[in-house]
C-alpha cells in the first residue's frame, strides 16, 4: 500500500532523513519507535508532502505521490493526525469534524463519528480546543475516519494521555484496523505498540536501524524504554 | 455629545471596512497589505472619474468601482504577493508599501493635490429624536454595519468560511487535511480590496477625494487592526467602531489630544493584552 524508496530529508544544511526505505502492506499497523529528533515526525510531515526538502519516492497505492501537494495526497486517502493534534480553534467540534473533504468509501458517517465519541456530539458547538486533551486525540482520529483515509499517519496518538484513554485510542485502532484501514503509528510507549502493531521500526538518527516483531519487542522492553530514556 | 458619537460611529464605519479587508487579507496570506490605503483611495477616485468623465451615478459606481478594484487585486496577488510569499514577509511589505506610493504620486500627477468634488446621492436628514443628523451620514453607517454583518455571517456560518478560518488559523495543517488552501488565497486578497474599494466610494460624497485620502486615514487603521488583535475579523470590525467613536468623543472633550489618543489606546490595548482584543496568542 505504502513503499517509500531511499527517503531523505533536510533542514538546510542539517540532513533529518537519511535514506529511509519502507513498505506497509494494507491492513498492517506499523509503528515508528525512536528518541526525540530521531526523524519520525520528519519522516511523517515527509509522507504527507509537508516538508520542502526532500528526495527520494514515495509510493502509495501504486501511484508516485513524491510530487504531489498534500492536499491531493490527503484526497487519495491519507489521512495525517498530526503530533500537537491539530485541532482549530476558531471551528467548533463539529466543523472541525466537517473541515476535511470525504475522500474514500470507507468515509464513517457523522452519525457513527458520534455514536463512537459521544463526548464530541454533547460539545460539537464548543471551539475544539475547549476539549481536553484526549478528547482533542478523539477529535483528530475521528476527523480522518470520517473522511474515509486509507492510510492514517498519526503521530503520538497517546503522548500525556491518560492509561484510561490511551486504552481507548488502542481499542479504536485495533477497530479500524479490523475494517482494513492502515496505521503508520509514531509511539514511544512501547508497551502500548506492542498491543496494537504488527511490526515496529526502530529509528535513529535519520535512519531505520532496526525491525521488530511484536515477540522481539516484549522481550526487549526494558532495553528498549531504557534506550528511549522513559 | 450624541452627535459627536453618532460622527464617531460614521467615521468607525470606514475604518471598520477597511481593517475587515486588513484583517482577512493578514490572515489568509501572513501579509500586511500597506497599499490598502490607496485601494481605497482609488475607490474614491474610481467614483470620482465614472461621474465626472462618464455621468455615472453614485449607486452604480458603488457596484461597479469595487469589483474593477477587486479582479485588480485579484491580478496584483497572482502576478506579485504570491511570488514574494515564500521569501521574508519583509518583501512583501516593501512590494506593497511601494506600491501605495506609486499609485498615490500618479495620481498626484494626474489631478493634483486639492480634493476634487463630488455630490452627495441624496440629501436631507433623518429626525433620530434627540438630534437630526444628515440622511447620508445615516446610509453609511447602515450599509457598513450590513457589509460587516454580512461578512461576519458568511465567515461563520458557510463552508467557505470554515475554509477561510481554518487557513487563516493553520494553513499547513489545512493543506493536510485535503483543503487546496492556495485556490482560496487570490480571492479572499481581491474580496479584501474590494472591500476598500467600496469604503472609498461610500466616502466620496462625505470626504476630501484627494491622492492623500487614504495615507492619512490608514495610519489609524493599522492601529484599529492591532487593537482588535492581527488577523481577527470580529476584533478589527469591534475595534473600527470604537476607535471612531472615542476619538470622535475625544476630539469634543480632549482636543488637544484627538489625533494621539487612538495610539495611547493601542499601547494600552497592547500592554493588557499583548495579542489585540480577540487576537490569539499564537497568531504572533
Amino acid at each position: 500500500m505504502l513503499r517509500v524508496d531511499r527517503l531523505s530529508a533536510w533542514y538546510g544544511e542539517a540532513q533529518a532523513l537519511r535514506e529511509v526505505s519502507l513498505e506497509v502492506a494494507e491492513g498492517e499497523i506499523v509503528t515508528l519507535v525512536g528518541r526525540n529528533g530521531a526523524g519520525k515526525t520528519t519522516l511523517l510531515r515527509c509522507l504527507m508532502g509537508l516538508h520542502g526538502k526532500t528526495s527520494g519516492t514515495i509510493e502509495f497505492l501504486g501511484e508516485d505521490i513524491t510530487a504531489l501537494g498534500p492536499h491531493r495526497r490527503a484526497r487519495r486517502g491519507l489521512g495525517y493526525v498530526p503530533d500537537d493534534r491539530g485541532v482549530y480553534a476558531t471551528l467548533t467540534v463539529e466543523e472541525n469534524l466537517l473541515l476535511p473533504p470525504v475522500s474514500g468509501k470507507d468515509a464513517w458517517p457523522l452519525e457513527r463519528v458520534y455514536e463512537t465519541f459521544p463526548r464530541l456530539r454533547e460539545r460539537r458547538r464548543f471551539p475544539g480546543t475547549k476539549l481536553s486533551g484526549g478528547e482533542q486525540q478523539m477529535l483528530a482520529l475521528a476527523r480522518v475516519l470520517r473522511t474515509g483515509a486509507r492510510l492514517l499517519l498519526c503521530d503520538e496518538p497517546t503522548e500525556g494521555l491518560s492509561p484510561l484513554i490511551v486504552q481507548q485510542i488502542g481499542d479504536i485502532l485495533r477497530e479500524v484496523k479490523a475494517a482494513g484501514v492502515t496505521v503508520l503509528l509514531i509511539e514511544q510507549n512501547v508497551h502500548f505498540a506492542a498491543t496494537v502493531a504488527d511490526r515496529h521500526h526502530l529509528i535513529a538518527e535519520g535512519r531505520i536501524v532496526e525491525s521488530m516483531d511484536n515477540a522481539e519487542v516484549r522481550a526487549r522492553e526494558h532495553e528498549l524504554l531504557d534506550y528511549l530514556g522513559i | 455629545m450624541l452627535e459627536q458619537a453618532f460622527n464617531g460611529l460614521v467615521s468607525g464605519s470606514f475604518y471598520a471596512l477597511l481593517a475587515l479587508g486588513l484583517a482577512v487579507i493578514f490572515g489568509m496570506l501572513g501579509v500586511v497589505n500597506f497599499a490598502h490605503g490607496a485601494f481605497y483611495m482609488l475607490g474614491a477616485f474610481g467614483a470620482f472619474i465614472l461621474l465626472d468623465s462618464f455621468g455615472v451615478n453614485f449607486w452604480v459606481a458603488l457596484f461597479v468601482v469595487p469589483i474593477v478594484l477587486g479582479l485588480a487585486g485579484i491580478a496584483l496577488e497572482r502576478l506579485f504577493i504570491q511570488r514574494l510569499a515564500p521569501l521574508d514577509p519583509l518583501y512583501n511589505f516593501l512590494l506593497t508599501f511601494g506600491l501605495a506610493l506609486i499609485l498615490q504620486d500618479v495620481v498626484k500627477h494626474r489631478y493634483g493635490v486639492q480634493s476634487q468634488p463630488y455630490p452627495r446621492p441624496f440629501g436631507g436628514s433623518i429626525d433620530l429624536g434627540l438630534f437630526t443628523y444628515p440622511a447620508y451620514q445615516v446610509f453609511v453607517l447602515a450599509v457598513s454595519l450590513a457589509v460587516c454583518g454580512t461578512v461576519w455571517l458568511v465567515l461563520t456560518r458557510t463552508r467557505v468560511g470554515m475554509i477561510v478560518r481554518a487557513s487563516t488559523e493553520r494553513p499547513e495543517l489545512t493543506r493536510a487535511l485535503g483543503i487546496d488552501v492556495a485556490r482560496w488565497v487570490s480571492p479572499v486578497f481581491g474580496f479584501g480590496i474590494a472591500l476598500a474599494a467600496f469604503a472609498g466610494v461610500l466616502a466620496a460624497p462625505m470626504r476630501a477625494v484627494n491622492p492623500l485620502m487614504g495615507a492619512d486615514l490608514i495610519i489609524t487603521v493599522f492601529a484599529v487592526v492591532v487593537i482588535g488583535g492581527l488577523g481577527s475579523v470580529f476584533g478589527s470590525v469591534a475595534a473600527g467602531f470604537a476607535v471612531g467613536l472615542v476619538s470622535a468623543l475625544g476630539n469634543l472633550y480632549v482636543p488637544a489630544l484627538s489625533q494621539t489618543l487612538v495610539f495611547i489606546l493601542m499601547a494600552a490595548v497592547l500592554l493588557w493584552r499583548p495579542a489585540g482584543l480577540f487576537g490569539r496568542e499564537e497568531a504572533l
